[in-house]
């Protein structure tokens, strides 16, 4: 098979003596540091630390849904159980996992500038994630929640006796770090890009996180907002979502679902961006429309906020709304379809070849499809009354958050590692963990949408035995996908210390930063770049490279 | 923060004492009536009337004393996007509210 990787001579190559990494020595140094390169890496630890609580919570999920009856823990346990996964790995991974890791390392050196607008801000938001994360963790071992993620009123206000207010506050917290992570990137897009970065030279990394931001910046604050009313509420009975005091417990529902069919997109937007990266370096070729591709982060960004109820249809809305939201939501899948053509377009008569990146991309591509076609389904509110509240919702966004969201961060984590760390992971494994995850992730959750369909209700921990069948091969594949997550803990630490010297440029990319030494310096650039070249320019790189050659000359 | 200053220095606009002064006596007026419109007996117009005031006098600070009137264009457009998302939450929540009883009668 053929490859692009071009790699140093490893006999002489050395990481660079003088970067991010070895600048400052001492645990100080990385907790008080303004890097937006280390606060990347510190973001990275703690979010895979969460990944795998998450993960393991997934695990005690699948193993009690292996046969019918509630035997391995009690019904409140479970409920506990499926609450804190999805509170932990919405929150607390899939908001954070490639915005607050990719992003905070990359978005300033791809601008062209030496960190982001406000570095202790930055900071900040790590401690805000890290408080957040403390006390939900605190909730759990104190005897958890057991709402659900989405704190449902009048569940949450009157009838559970669980750490909601704990819980409740933790969410609030860890929503101002993604707020003051979303406002750097604003900040840092308009006001710092490098002399001649043009809005139309930037990355699709960057809109994507651009358009994500703006939805982290106005949307969470609502979510805020909604959580402590309910906090007031349990505490205090101020009766907003009380009808016996004249309030409405579906307001909560349209608070929250306000921020989160908007947070949605801002777990998918950032992953989307990755994918524009890879499969423009893998295929060698300009991604294809770059602009509808870049206009349709925006648009996803405005339309995302019109089609919030398409979550509450059954729950008591008035039927004439639900008709104006289901036409709504027809219209916020095209410009997500927008950029699965644009990419497929781009494969086209591209020199594709398929390091670890591209296979994550291409499952990317395929499971976001399947996953965004059945959000169609569910956005047709005649379907959705059939399917809601069954494990054809859980499937429906299983697909899109862990076959989309988790398939993308693991393509950029992949393809990002040698500018990180400086050097490379080894390719053959990793290759076989991409497939390995793709195999055991349509194990998992395909049969989950069948189940679904013949009426098999999400969030309950027994069921009817005739659904046992398709329960047991999800939990068989959730095996198989547990071993694909592992595998890359196991040897991209290994690569830490053996892996092969990467050197500034392996894949052959045009993006600025890879055009600066792996691992970068603190300040990024040793002199702040004048940007004359478009983005994904391989014939400008080509002649870099002949530049250079000429020189050495 | 510098950079930032130095790459986009727009001139800081001063605005007059007077102005400030102008607006604050707006803005005590203002309260002053919201207090004797809450003596009316207006029924739900109540909050209505109350409301307009506030939102009367918001605009004043954001305009004035947040400096937007004599802001760039961005600073006018970030204001807006604030303004635009509460509107689509308000407004898109009202199409369930009036709604929901229609045909039930
Ligand atoms: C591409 C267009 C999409 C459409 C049209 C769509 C549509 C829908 C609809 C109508 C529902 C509500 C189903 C119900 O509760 O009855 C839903 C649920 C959900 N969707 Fe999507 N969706 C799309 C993409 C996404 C993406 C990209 C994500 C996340 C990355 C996502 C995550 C979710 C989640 C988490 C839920 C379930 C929330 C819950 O009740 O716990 N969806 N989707
Ligand atoms: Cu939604």
């Amino acid at each position: 098979m053929s490859s692009i990787v071009s790699l140093p001579d490893q006999t002489t190559a050395r990481i660079p003596k003088r970067n991010y990494l070895t600048n400052e020595n001492g645990i100080l140094s990385w907790l008080l540091t303004g890097d937006h390169k280390r606060i990347a890496m510190l973001y990275l630890i703690s979010i895979t630390f969460f990944f795998f609580i998450g993960g393991a919570l997934a695990g005690l999920i699948r193993l009690e849904l292996l046969t019918p009856q509630s035997d391995l823990m009690a019904t409140d346990t479970y409920n506990k159980v499926f609450s804190m996964h999805g509170i932990i790995m919405i929150f607390l991974f899939l908001v954070p996992s490639v915005p607050a890791t990719l992003g905070n390392f990359l978005i300033p050196i791809m601008v062209g500038a030496k960190d982001l607008a406000f570095p202790k801000i930055n900071l900040l938001s790590w401690y805000l994630y890290l408080a957040g994360g403390s006390l939900t963790l605190w909730a759990m071992i104190n005897g958890g929640v057991d709402t659900g993620w989405t704190f449902t009123t009048p569940l949450s206000t009157h009838y559970v006796n669980t750490n909601v207010v704990t819980t409740g506050l933790a969410i609030f917290v860890a929503g101002f770090s993604s707020i003051f992570t979303g406002l750097n990137f604003i900040v840092t897009i308009h006001r710092m890009r490098a002399p001649g970065m043009t809005w139309f030279k930037l990355p699709l990394f960057v809109w994507s996180h651009y358009a994500a931001s703006i939805l982290m910046v106005l949307g969470t604050p609502v979510l805020a907002i909604a959580i402590v009313l309910v906090l007031l509420e349990r505490t205090i009975g101020i009766g907003v979502f009380d009808p016996t005091k004249g309030g409405d417990p579906i307001l909560f529902q349209h608070l929250f679902w306000f921020y989160s069919h908007p947070a949605v997109y801002i777990m998918i937007l950032p992953g989307m961006g990755v994918i524009s990266e890879v499969i423009s370096t893998f295929s060698r070729k300009r991604v294809f429309g770059y602009s509808a591709v870049a206009f349709s982060s925006v648009a996803i960004a405005v339309f995302g906020f019109f089609v919030w109820e398409h979550h509450m249809f059954i729950m008591g809305v008035s039927n004439y709304s639900t008709l104006v939201f289901s036409l709504l939501t027809m219209l916020v899948a095209v410009p997500s379809s927008i950029k699965i053509f644009n990419w497929a377009f781009t494969l086209y008569k591209g020199s594709i070849t398929f390091e670890t990146p591209m296979l994550y991309a291409f499952g990317f591509m395929g499971l976001f499809t399947i996953g965004g076609l059945t959000g169609v389904f569910l956005g047709a509110s005649g379907t959705d009354i059939h399917l809601t509240e069954t494990y054809f919702i859980v499937a429906h966004f299983h697909f899109v958050m862990v076959g989309g969201m988790l398939m993308a961060f693991l393509a950029g984590i992949h393809f990002w590692w040698p500018k990180m760390t400086g050097r490379m992971y080894p390719e053959k494994i990793s290759q076989l963990a991409a497939v390995v995850t793709f195999i055991g992730f349509n194990f998992t959750f395909f049969p989950q949408f069948l189940l679904g369909m013949l009426g098999m209700p999400r969030r309950y921990a027994a069921y009817p035995p005739e659904f046992q069948v398709l329960n047991v091969f999800s939990t068989a594949g959730a095996t198989i996908l547990g071993v694909g997550y592992l595998l890359p803990m196991i040897y991209l630490v290994w690569s830490l210390k053996y892996g092969k010297i990467a050197g500034a440029n392996p894949w052959q990319a045009t993006g600025l930063e890879w055009q600066i030494q792996s691992p970068p310096l603190t300040e990024n650039f040793v002199e702040i770049p004048v940007v004359t070249q478009d983005a994904y320019d391989y014939e400008w790189l080509e002649r870099q490279k002949e530049h250079e050659v000429t020189q050495v000359g | 923060m510098s950079e930032l200053e130095t790459h986009h220095g727009e001139e800081p606009h001063i605005v007059s004492p007077k102005i400030y002064v102008l607006i604050a006596a707006t803005l005590l007026i203002c309260t002053a009536l919201t207090v004797a419109a809450s003596y009316l007996e207006l029924g739900p117009w109540n909050a209505v009337v109350a409301l307009g005031i506030a939102v009367f006098k918001a605009t004043l600070v954001v305009l004035f004393f947040m400096h937007i009137k004599y802001s760039s264009k961005l600073m006018k457009l970030t204001v807006f996007a604030g303004l635009f998302t509460f509107l689509a939450l308000v407004g898109m929540s009202m199409s369930d509210y009036i709604s929901r009883a229609w045909g039930s009668f």
